[in-house]
Order: structure tokens, then C-alpha cells, then sequence
């Protein structure tokens, strides 16, 4: 990263970097230490948190800024008889917690059943809480979705929680940056799902390790605010510490009358800052990656890192192919627990289940493009499919809209929110050896469940596979049988 | 947080790329509320299968985890730290760390020691031609040392001072108090508060 020097042009990165120090890392044998920086919001849930204020109660500390800090409740939540006691002792246990400690910490909490609750990287978005430039911190990976406001947004461990709720700031090392930048457009029925699978499969799963990503081009220009969160909240799958996208004009009108918007005067002061954060012109990155967008097509895994994908017309590599030796005793590893042979072409693979869901992929959005393409459709009857939308007010607005009715005539269960099947800490998870199109982010051995099978996808490429029963682009659907009157 | 300046102990070699987070601890062990008794919870499903490596004499015992690349992808959970210090790991060995892992690993006393790959590769050849051999590591010189292989691991200044004195964090952010306190008075007036909520 480069220095601070207020003539040097910078990275949006950098300028978030530079606005947020609160003391600079000493110099000393060619090696800076950390920057001590201040955090702008801090997202709290029940399974990171617990530790952490047991922390700060045993040092007898308080909160520093219960103001610039929220709770809610997702991970273990049901999504079915939410008006019931949490059935599973420890899973209720550490809601409970949660519950207990932010009444003990001044800390606003939405429990569920609240209209605000919901997976916490949808909730902070949807209030208007996460805006331009800011630092955002959870102890959570998929923080990094805040970054599509471009804010500086990181996921944390435990410890650090405490540091945050210790002293509001974050000691980090500066990181590098990477330009992702994605020219052309879109082409119909490809999203933005596809393109951050794309771009983990080319840089790899630890492609990103050390770097800020930020995505720039086109393509990310003409994205919504919703698609632009799911390219960030995968920023973490390749290894990166942050994702963020320049705000601009589609950013503003997002922020714009949501409950903590800023409004009068301090909206001006905000745009005019805001604005001024983009990557300046003959600003350098560290590293640069160039996709084009007009080449896309849905994308999907086939292994067992969210590196391991193609392209849906194609079929499954052989590992034999694989120059590097590790790269390919870890797909003849994930084939294996895949049950997947190499050739196979990923429409011919058939699946148990659909999920959508996750912070990834489970805003109104999502929901509303899924229900486009199965809208009078029938479900494939030896498919199961579950839908959790993203926060209670997501559920809502759906409702509001008629976008339930449309999942439940399918034959789709329409659930309450929360983190749900994407992780399975709840009752939903896959049995042994199921396989589920998945549009959450991770496909790792056993994540949705002990011996799951997961295929990451986007939302129109779940719903398009849950009509065919295999694998399937929106494409597909539409030849099979023209959009119904 | 214990002082860590050297460390010898059996590696134990896993001889794969991207063990993530869910490997390390299934998200089912993150609803405990405690910070230490995940000892069990470590590799939970691999530990099922007798052919793997920590079910093995002698690695049973080993305190120093020797692995591909991309060690600890994934979540940020604190609780995969946890779960290999509990077990008795002290360090591990890989060509390269998920950042969050490795900062976290940081923060509770645990080495992460990154290794070249090359390097790491002989260290591989080093255990396996003689299971329940010992790695020494040293922060000091920062080396890594496996039977005849000596090798240089990367770790930044900082990491490697506040591992050797065992230092809190909290504690030192703390002496910034006023550095906090001055810079709260300039952040933007527009910036948004949590307090009092509006819905
Ligand atoms: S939806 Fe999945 S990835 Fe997102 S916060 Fe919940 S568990 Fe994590």
C-alpha cells in the first residue's frame, strides 16, 4: 500500500485506509508495524460474540461504542415455528447469550421474530447502517459483502471482536491491492454469481491472500447494488481480505431514505465525500486481473473449493490434466467425495436438493429472479427445494410482492431467514451423500451437512435446476418449454 | 498469552491443500459458548477414519502441524485456533496461511510458519521416512529445522514480537486511549449511528 502522501494518487482502498488511522505503525528495520484504525461499524452475532464479551466481562471492560455496533441473531435460527423456544439445547444456548449480553452490553440486538432480523451482512445493508467509505468489521468472513458500498469491510476472529467492542479500532498491516476488472456486459441470464466464480476459478483460492480486491470495469459499473454484494461477499473464497466496488450514482440511490441514511445537509456532506473515494486515475495496484463479461456463461463447481468450477456447458476436468501436482490431488480428492467422475458434463449431474439462500445470494433480488424463471412452472418432483431469504424484511417485502405464492406453487418451501442450509448449524443441512445446487458461497466437504454434496450457483441457475432436476442454465428451461401465458 | 521464542515437538504431516475451517472444526462445535475444550472437535471427520494421520502412533502426540498450501481457507472462526491449540498443537507449517487464520493464529500463541513449498515438500520426505520426528522452530532465527532440513520461515516483525513476549492486544490499543478518543472527535458528522435505532 502506498504512503500516505496527499499528492500521490491512491486506490479507493487507500483513501478508506488513510481516512480511518488513528496512529500510524512505527518504521523500524525496513518494517512498519500495524496502522491502528478506527472502526465505523461493528456487525455482532450469536456465534463469535460469546467469547468475546465474556472477554471484556472478565477484564471489566465495557463496550466503547455500543452506538456504532449491532446484533442480530442468524446462524443458528430456525426457519420453520420460529414462534417456538430454539428445539436444539446449545444452538438456543448461545442465542440466548447473545441475548443476555447485549442487555448486559447496551448493545441493540434484532432477536428473531423482529422485522430487522436476519443474516447480519443483510441486515447492516438494509437499514441504511452500511454506507460508503466506511470500515466495517464482523466476526464473520462474508463481511467483505459490505465492501460493494465501498467500504473497507473485513471479517474478524474472536479476539478481535473483543479488540472492536474493547476500543472501537482494528490493528491491521496494510494490504495490497488487486484491479479485478470486468469489461463488456452481461449477457442474459448470466450473474453476478458467475462472475466472482469465474474470477476465484482464474486467480484461485488463495489468489487473493494479502490483497483488497476491488472490482471495477463495465460490467461491475452497470450492476446493481444487490449483485454487487454477492461479487464482494465472495471475495473471501479467494482468499482475499477485503472486496469493494468505487459508490457512485447507483450507490447513492441505494443508500438513499433507508432508516439510517443520512439526510438535510449531512446527505450533501456525505455524496461529496463519498464521491471523492474512487481510485484515482493514475492510481497503482499492486496486481491486476482483466475479465471480459461478454464471454460469461453460469457458472458452477464441481469440487470442493469454490475454485474448483466451470462453465455449465462444460463437463468435469480431468485432474490427470492438472499441471500442478497439488492442484490435482485436490481434485481427484474432491471427485471422489464429489462422486463425480472426470468427463461428466455438469448438466447430466442430477441433484437432491436446492437451496436458496445465504448472504451471498438470498436478497429480494435473488429471490425475485429465481421466481421469474420458475413462475408457472412445475418443480421436479424428486427434487426438494428450500427458500431463505436473506433478513425478515427480505421475507416480507417478497410476501408483499406475491413472490411466496410463486415458490410455493412451484412445489419450493418458503421459509423464515437466517444463515440456514448455507452452513447447516440449524436443523436444515443435507444427509449423507445428498447433493444440493447451493447458492451460498462455500462447497467445502460437509459444510451443508455431514457428507453433503454442494454445487455453488447462482440464483436463476438454482430455480432452472430445480424445473430440470439437473444441473441447468435459465437457457434450458426456456428451450425445453416456451415461458408460459 | 504464553511467551513463545522456540518450540520442538513431533510434526505431523498432512499432506494436503486447503484444509479449510470446516475441516479444521465443524461448524456444530462453534455453538459452544466456552474458549477452550475443543480438543475433540479438531479434524472432527477426519479423526473417524483410522487411516488418518493424528489416529496414527506417533503422531498422536504431535504438537507441530506440518500442511499443504492454503492452510485454514474459509471462515474467520477463532474456534479452529482454539481447536488446535487444544489438541496440543503449538505451530503450523505451511507454504501459505489464509490471512484471517493467520492472524487469529497470531492473536492465541499459535506459530503459523510459512514455509516455501519446496521447503515444506522435504520436510514431508523428513517425516515420512521416520515417523515421530521432531521439527524445532525458532522464532528468534526464524528456522525451521526437520532431521537434515533447515529452512527459513516468513513472519513479519510485529507478529513475531508480540508471539515472543506473549503480549494482549487489548491491552496495548489501550495505551491509545487519547490517539481514540481525538480521532472520534473528526469523524464526519453524516456518519451513521446504531444508537438510537431506527426501523
Ligand atoms: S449465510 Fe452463510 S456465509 Fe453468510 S453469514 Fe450465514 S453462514 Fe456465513
Amino acid at each position: 500500500m502506498a504512503e500516505n502522501s496527499a499528492e500521490m494518487p491512491l486506490t479507493l482502498a487507500e483513501k478508506v485506509w488513510r481516512d480511518h488511522v488513528v496512529v500510524r505503525g512505527e518504521e523500524k528495520d525496513g518494517q512498519r508495524s500495524p496502522d491502528l484504525l478506527y472502526i465505523d461499524l461493528h456487525l455482532v452475532h450469536e456465534v463469535t460474540s460469546p467469547q468475546a464479551f465474556e472477554g471484556l466481562r472478565l477484564a471489566n471492560r465495557p463496550v466503547r461504542r455500543p452506538d456504532l455496533t449491532i446484533a442480530t441473531e442468524d446462524h443458528n435460527t430456525p426457519t420453520l415455528e420460529i414462534d417456538k423456544p430454539i428445539a436444539d439445547p446449545t444452538s438456543r444456548k448461545q442465542v440466548d447469550t447473545l441475548r443476555a449480553n447485549c442487555e448486559e452490553f447496551g448493545v441493540r440486538l434484532h432477536s428473531l421474530g423482529d422485522a430487522n432480523q436476519g443474516i447480519v451482512h443483510v441486515v447492516g445493508p438494509q437499514l441504511g447502517l452500511t454506507q460508503p467509505g466506511m470500515t466495517v468489521v464482523c466476526g464473520d468472513s462474508h463481511t467483505s459483502t459490505h465492501g460493494a458500498f465501498g467500504s473497507l469491510a473485513m471479517g474478524i476472529g474472536t479476539s478481535d471482536v473483543e479488540h472492536v467492542l474493547a476500543t472501537q479500532t482494528l490493528s491491521l498491516s496494510p494490504f495490497k491491492t488487486m484491479a479485478i476488472t470486468v469489461n463488456g456486459s452481461l449477457k442474459p441470464g448470466v450473474s453476478s454469481k458467475d462472475i466472482i466464480l469465474a474470477v476465484i476459478a482464474k486467480i484461485g483460492t488463495g489468489g487473493g491472500q494479502g490483497y483488497v480486491l476491488e472490482y471495477r470495469g463495465s460490467a461491475i459499473e452497470e450492476l446493481s447494488m444487490e449483485a454487487r454484494m454477492t461479487i464482494c461477499n465472495m471475495s473471501i473464497e479467494a482468499g482475499a481480505r477485503a472486496g469493494m466496488v468505487a459508490p457512485d450514482q447507483t450507490t447513492f440511490d441505494y443508500v438513499a431514505g433507508r432508516p439510517h441514511a443520512p439526510t438535510g445537509e449531512d446527505w450533501d456532506a456525505a455524496v461529496e465525500y463519498w464521491s471523492s473515494l474512487a481510485t484515482d486515475e493514475d492510481a497503482q495496484f499492486d496486481a491486476d486481473v482483466v475479465l471480459n463479461a461478454d464471454e460469461l456463461e453460469p457458472f458452477v463447481t464441481w469440487g470442493t473449493n469454490p475454485g474448483q468450477g466451470v462453465s455449465l456447458s462444460e463437463s468435469i476436468p480431468d485432474p490427470a490434466g492438472f499441471h500442478d501436482p497439488v492442484d490435482r490431488e485436490s481434485a481427484e480428492r474432491a471427485l471422489q467425495y464429489m462422486d463425480l467422475a472426470p468427463g461428466t458434463a455438469m448438466k447430466d449431474i442430477r441433484v437432491d436438493t436446492v437451496f436458496l439462500g445465504s448472504c451471498t445470494n438470498a436478497r429480494l433480488e435473488d429471490l425475485r429472479a429465481a421466481a421469474e424463471i420458475i413462475k408457472g412452472r412445475q418443480k421436479d418432483p424428486d427434487v426438494s427445494m428450500i427458500v431463505v431469504p436473506g433478513s425478515a424484511r427480505v421475507r416480507l417485502d417478497a410476501e408483499a410482492e406475491g413472490i411466496d405464492q410463486v415458490f410455493k406453487d412451484f412445489g419450493a418451501e418458503w421459509r423464515f431467514a437466517g444463515c440456514s442450509m448455507c452452513l447447516g448449524m440449524n436443523p436444515d443441512q443435507l444427509a449423507e451423500g445428498e447433493r444440493c445446487a447451493s447458492t451460498s458461497n462455500r462447497n467445502f466437504e460437509g459444510r451443508q451437512g455431514k457428507g453433503g454434496r454442494t454445487h455453488l450457483v447462482s440464483p436463476v441457475v438454482a430455480a432452472a435446476t430445480a424445473i430440470r432436476g439437473t444441473l441447468s442454465a435459465p437457457s434450458d428451461v426456456t428451450a425445453d418449454a416456451p415461458v408460459p401465458a | 498469552m504464553e511467551p513463545i521464542t522456540t518450540h520442538t515437538g513431533v510434526g505431523v504431516p498432512l499432506k494436503q491443500s486447503n484444509v479449510d475451517t470446516d475441516q479444521i472444526i465443524p461448524a456444530v462445535f462453534l455453538k459452544r459458548i466456552t474458549k477452550t475444550g475443543f480438543d475433540d472437535a479438531l479434524f472432527h471427520a477426519w479423526r473417524k477414519k483410522d487411516d488418518f494421520v493424528l489416529n496414527q502412533e506417533p503422531y498422536r502426540h504431535g504438537t507441530v502441524l506440518v500442511a499443504g498450501p492454503d492452510f485454514g481457507t474459509g471462515s474467520s472462526r477463532e474456534h479452529a485456533v482454539w481447536a488446535l491449540k487444544d489438541y496440543g498443537f503449538r505451530v503450523v507449517v505451511s507454504s501459505r496461511f489464509a490471512d484471517i487464520f493467520y492472524s487469529n493464529a497470531a492473536k492465541q500463541g499459535l506459530v503459523a510458519a510459512k514455509v516455501a513449498q519446496p521447503d515444506v515438500e522435504l520436510i514431508f520426505k523428513e517425516l515420512e521416512k521416520e515417523p515421530g520426528t521432531e521439527v524445532t522452530v525458532n522464532l528468534e532465527s526464524r528456522t525451521v529445522r526437520c532431521g537434515s532440513v533447515e529452512a527459513t520461515f516468513e513472519m513479519d516483525n510485529y507478529t513475531r514480537w508480540r508471539l515472543m513476549e506473549g503480549l494482549d492486544d487489548i491491552s496495548l490499543t489501550l495505551r491509545q486511549e487519547a490517539a481514540i478518543t481525538t480521532y472520534e472527535t473528526t469523524r464526519g458528522a453524516f456518519k451513521p449511528t446504531t444508537l438510537p435505532a431506527k426501523v
